[in-house]
């Protein structure tokens, strides 16, 4: 399988489906944009992409979380990847798929509006969790530089010590950092929405549904970052999914 | 919320937000639980739900607010398409948002906060308890009923009664040319078709005043003539008379259609329109930019391309403005902004748009009338526009329902505003939904790809009157409004014929195979489309509510029949003091001017506003409206490359000019400068000033008032001189005209975009330097040139000459760009407002680094030097091992020396050997932020 196929799942008001599906295709994906509801059975991962699914007019993610639900857990079940970005994350974790811990269905992780109250748009470092149980620290790289933009980001806990609890049990997989990799403690807009604890991205107790709030899709090339940098590409995690998938 | 309440002086502490469904039926407890489950956050929400009939009381100090019936209302949609989902039946479904205010404000208070913060009667209704249930449908009328109006055989004072009576905005000469048509038909006009003329005819969709014959004088400003002079339409004889005699190859459309069109590359074109929303942002700021996004979307689209970026431009009051001062009927400017930025970031954000480029200018002259100026581009496959309809075409209405919003919004939009209007045309006020228009996006893209129509154009001003008429302009057609899908039951026919609910385009597809596949597209995406009739051929427009016949008219009568305006202008130059400047103190220190200028709210940081807008999203934003380590600098232009063109190497980029300040004293000079500065902001990303594609959007008064018309016509006069000595082709423009507020005009307001191609994306700078040690070149010369400029307004000094046109821009703009493209410059950026002080202020703040700067004034004063707005002045940054070779390059071009960039975090200029600022970067960027 050396391009593995890769479905990009797109409902009424996703819209940054054209940029994942370049940047699947430049790591090495046969990638396509798929209508939600889709049977997915052909697919080797899939990527639910940003946007505004169903203009998130119950709240972000909720409306797309109920078609997600189902088709998805079966999907993942497998062992196949699963990768949500932004709204995508929002419905993921909507739907119940991530945190994705052992135990109780209860909702204990959510996405709420930014601590500003606003929407925002900025560049955000991230570094992977050191002990995730997506396996992916050592494999992107040490930093990675992409932006936000969205209004309801924050990682919201059903209780305080929820966010250690999930670090501890290798569900956190990228916390925001400054541009020099130290932690951003909170600290706004290196943690550009008030996150706990600084998380950016869960994964489940798999290890194969990843969700992150960034847009690791809109940097793909060195020129985008604005801060002329150089190899703090979000495109390595897409080539990490595609291995996935081929591994798989 | 509770800052917004200080604001107007309510001094509540906290407010709490409860979300509110309302439904039209019981559909079970065990369904309840299941929507309230779907839609509540456990962890961050509690829910409930309760009977609107239980004991309704609410908390004391609680406001309940929701839409008004038939205003868009897309959680409450979302509600009952869930409901649906869920499998729990049909269910009708309203939303509301419940304001919890402590200490509880008096009720005084709370009405207050209601009508100025909270809601906006215009779009909102609201109660001080539980808000009544109400769903979707306004009041119904029943049964269809065609009205004929008699206009034939009454004086003519009835007919501009009928005109102002029906909101038709026509004018005497107008009525009576249709009164003579239907005489000659003997018959009465039916009011559909009445409506539609007047639709057609207005001067939103047919420009008169820029067809129009006008005779302009002008006068010095002792009131002796200067000259007159008898311009022939000023659309012909300045814009496109300037496009046509420029013959420019890339141009590939130029004002013929929704959009102007030009070359990318040797398989792409890029569209480019600009549009205004004024009058619907008066009244309901986060609607009326909302739509006003909307809108310009669809004209993109109504040239077959795919909207790939947005930008925006706002004028709006002080910020500071007294509330007292409030004319009755006025939205303090506060409110316009707040409500405008966010109503631009829903749209935008949510169709998936990069919001690149723009500017926010403040003046008290936009008092009651703001400006809010939407721009889009949009990419399409060279030649894949089609413009081909052939009788027997279907014709196929796409996207939105129709509703009675938005009814008469291209004749509201050429009237003047007063404190009534908004009661007045709260018709035309809407709310947008982006995601239906982002679903017509899709589809528009795969239909065209697969040719299944031969003609398309949106439903904008004038809804499908406007739309099918200008479709089968040169065909003929036959609709049935009995298929218009509707919002709700009861339009009457004319009404459905009108409206301008959103979202809606309108295309020829031939019968058949392409038919068949349109409609299933559309399925697949979620779209509604409908067959209304078919292109007959006939050339006459035939609208038919099933057997009744609505309008019946002939094309040429509808888009030839208006009479041609003859208008009188009148040009009379502005007294102003001869005396000079107030003298400065000697040795002038002008630190705290410069701070002055940086806190100006046109100067200042606009991060806040910026940062709501998704400027990243299709991954191709390169230069982007900040830059700097500090994530704030101001940029020239933006600069993109379209999504999946890495490969290539080619960006486009876009700028805008404006500067109304300029045109208080002299129009023409705003047009020359706002062209220059157009160039500038191109240039100094890396943009190639020999292809360059101009947009014109004048914003100006009362045209058929002299001396509105007169400084029009100076401003039209100045872009067509400008287009020609900057070999820059008009390619699309806009008027929008009765930008009046109870007989008050707005600054003549004139808004030049320009796309420009970027040969070499790895060639693109901004204004932020990087390290210390950077030498810094002024291009250009600096003149006695404060007319007009942001220092002579701080002084309060209504003199000095205003910048004038230069002789040969290009072959300066040409040099800068070749020592650019070459790789020579590290960071450029234009001096515009607050001249040279400011933009080398900006390159500090951008680069977060100290300059040290010193020149010799050569005979100006140390004030005209730093603050003078002249025109064709460019900063340049370069490395010091290349200033031989930027030299060079630049040999022959006014150049200065002009200092170097330092690590001691701070801007030093000094003038003629003397210290003139002395400031740290600290400084800089807290004025700059406005922070106290």
């Amino acid at each position: 399988m050396s391009r593995p196929r890769v479905a990009v799942l797109h409902a009424p008001g996703t819209n940054r489906d054209g940029e994942a599906l370049v940047a699947l295709e430049q790591a090495g994906a046969a990638a396509a944009i798929v209508p939600v509801g889709r049977d997915l059975h052909q697919f080797d991962a899939v990527v639910v992409p940003g946007g505004f699914s169903y203009g998130d007019a119950l709240g972000a993610g909720t409306r797309l979380a109920l078609e997600l639900n189902e088709p998805l857990a079966d999907f993942a079940a497998g062992g196949r990847p699963v990768l949500g970005i932004c709204n995508g994350f929002q419905a993921l974790v909507k739907a119940g798929l991530l945190p994705g811990c052992e135990g109780s269905a209860a909702r204990r992780v959510t996405l709420a509006h930014n601590a500003n109250g606003r929407f925002e748009c900025r560049w955000v470092h991230l570094a992977v969790e050191p002990d995730c149980r997506a396996g992916l620290h050592g494999v992107l790289p040490s930093i990675i530089a992409c932006p936000v933009a969205h209004g309801e980001g924050r990682i919201a806990v059903d209780r305080p010590e929820q966010a250690d609890d999930l670090a501890r049990r290798g569900h956190v997989l990228f916390r925001y950092v400054g541009a020099d990799g130290l932690p951003a403690n909170g600290r706004y807009p290196e943690n550009p929405n008030g996150s706990a604890a600084d998380i950016a991205g869960l994964c489940n107790k798999d290890g194969n549904v990843w969700g992150l709030m960034p847009h690791p899709e809109d940097h793909i090339v060195d020129a985008q970052d604005p801060y002329g940098r150089r190899g703090r590409l979000g495109l390595a995690l897409f080539q990490a999914l595609v291995d996935r998938a081929r591994a798989n | 919320m509770v800052r917004a309440a200080h604001l107007i002086g309510v001094p509540v502490e906290r407010c709490e937000v409860d979300r509110i469904y309302i439904v039209d039926r019981n559909p079970g407890e065990a369904a309840l639980d299941r929507l309230l489950a779907a839609v509540a956050d456990p962890v961050v929400e509690e829910s409930r739900w309760r009977f609107a009939d239980e004991a309704a009381t609410t908390p004391a100090g609680t406001v309940e607010v929701g839409r008004l019936t038939g205003v868009t209302d897309a959680e409450g949609r979302e509600l009952e398409s869930l409901a649906d989902r869920l499998g729990l039946g049909t269910l009708r479904a309203a939303s509301a948002t419940a304001y919890r205010f402590g200490p509880v404000p008096t009720p005084e208070q709370l009405e207050r906060l209601t009508r100025e913060v909270l809601a906006n009667p215009t779009v909102d209704r609201w109660a001080f308890g539980p808000l009544p249930a109400a769903f979707g449908d306004p009041a119904a009328t029943h049964g269809e009923v065609v009205e004929v109006v008699k206009i034939r055989d009454v004086p003519a004072e009835r007919l501009e009664q009928i005109s102002r009576e029906r909101l038709l905005s026509l004018d005497r000469a107008e009525m009576a040319a249709i009164r003579a048509f239907f005489e000659d038909c003997g018959r009465d006009p039916t009011d559909a078709e009445l409506e539609t003329l007047a639709q057609t005819w207005s001067e939103h969709c047919l420009h008169k005043t820029f067809r129009a014959r006008i005779n302009l004088t002008w006068r010095h400003a002792d009131g002796r003539v200067h000259s007159t002079e008898t311009i022939d339409g000023l659309l012909a004889t300045h814009l496109r008379a300037a496009t046509d005699a420029l013959a420019a190859p890339w141009v590939r459309s130029a004002f013929v259609d929704n959009a102007g069109i030009v070359a990318f590359d040797d398989e792409a074109d890029l569209a480019i329109k600009v549009e205004t929303h004024n009058h619907p942002s008066a009244l309901e700021p986060f609607g009326g930019a909302n739509t006003g996004v909307g809108g310009v979307v669809r004209d993109i689209l109504g040239v077959s391309a795919r909207p790939i970026a947005c930008l925006d431009v706002l004028c709006f009051a002080p910020p500071d403005t007294p509330e007292a001062s409030l004319p009755a009927g006025v939205l303090h400017p506060r409110r316009v902004a707040e409500g405008v930025v966010a109503g631009i970031g829903d749209y935008g954000n949510k169709l998936g748009l990069p919001t690149v480029a723009g500017a926010v200018l403040y003046d008290p002259g936009y008092l009651g009338n703001p400006l809010v100026y939407c721009g889009a581009v949009g990419l399409l496959p060279t030649g894949s526009h089609p413009r081909n309809p052939e009788p027997g075409d279907v014709v196929v209405v796409v996207g939105g329902r129709t509703g009675r919003d938005g009814i008469h919004g291209a004749t509201f939009s050429s009237a003047d505003l007063s404190a009534e209007t908004g009661q007045m045309a709260s018709s035309a006020v809407q709310i947008g939904e982006p995601i239906t228009e982002k679903q017509v996006m899709e589809l528009i893209d795969v239909a065209r790809d697969e040719q299944l129509y031969t003609a398309i154009t949106d439903c904008g001003a004038g809804g499908l009157s406007s739309a099918v008429g200008e479709l089968a302009s040169e065909v003929g057609v036959e609709v049935d409004l009995a298929e218009v899908p509707r919002k709700y039951p009861g339009l009457q026919p004319w009404e459905a014929w009108l409206s301008e609910s959103q979202e809606r385009m309108v295309l020829a597809v031939p019968p058949g195979q392409r038919l068949d596949r349109l409609l299933e597209l559309a399925q697949e995406l979620s779209v509604e489309a409908t067959v209304l009739g078919r292109l007959t051929g006939d050339q006459q427009l035939v609208v038919n509510h099933g057997q009744l016949r609505i309008v019946d008219l002939p094309m040429d009568f509808l888009h030839g029949g208006c009479p041609r305006r003859e208008l009188d202008a009148e040009w009379c130059e502005p007294v102003r003091p001869t005396d000079p400047a107030p003298a400065l103190t000697e040795p002038a220190d002008l630190s705290d001017g410069l701070l002055a200028l940086l806190r100006h709210p046109d100067v200042a940081s606009k991060e806040s506003i910026i940062r709501t807008y998704d400027h990243e999203v299709r991954g191709g934003t390169l230069v982007r409206p900040w830059c700097g380590p500090g994530g704030d600098g101001p940029t020239d232009a933006a600069v993109c490359v379209p999504l999946g063109h890495w490969e290539a190497g080619k960006a486009f980029a876009l700028a805008v000019g404006i500067n109304p300040r300029l045109g208080r004293l002299d129009p023409y000079r705003m047009a020359t400068a706002a062209v220059d500065e157009v160039f500038r902001n191109l240039v100094a990303v890396g943009a190639d000033p020999g292809q360059v594609a101009l947009l014109d959007n004048f914003c100006w008064g009362n045209p058929t008032l002299p001396d509105r018309l007169g400084s029009l016509v100076r401003a039209s006069q100045g872009c067509h001189d400008a287009a020609l000595a900057y070999r820059a082709p008009f390619v699309s423009g806009k008027d929008s005209l009765f930008n009046e507020f109870e007989g008050r005009e707005i600054p003549g307001t004139l808004l030049i975009t320009g796309l420009a191609l970027v040969p070499d994306r790895n060639r693109v700078v901004t204004s932020a330097p990087a390290g210390a040690g950077l030498v810094i070149y002024l291009l250009g010369e600096t003149r006695a040139e404060l007319g007009g400029s942001l220092w002579a307004d701080h002084l309060g000094w209504g003199g000095g000459d205003v910048p004038a046109p230069l002789d040969d821009p290009l072959s300066r703009y040409r040099a800068a760009h070749a020592a650019i493209a070459a790789g020579l410059v590290e960071a450029a950026h234009d001096p515009s407002e607050g001249g040279l002080g400011v933009a080398l202020a900006e390159l500090c703040l951008a680069g977060r680094l100290g300059l040290s700067v010193s020149a010799e004034t050569n005979g100006l004063r140390t004030d005209e030097w730093l603050f003078a707005e002249s025109l064709g002045r460019l900063l340049l940054v370069v490395r010091a091992e290349d200033t031989t070779a930027l030299e060079s390059a630049l040999a022959g071009q006014p150049l200065a020396r002009l200092g170097t960039t330092t690590d001691d975090g701070r801007l030093t200029i000094d003038l003629n050997g003397a210290p003139a600022v002395r400031l740290g970067i600290a400084e800089l960027v807290k004025a700059w932020r406005r922070e106290a």
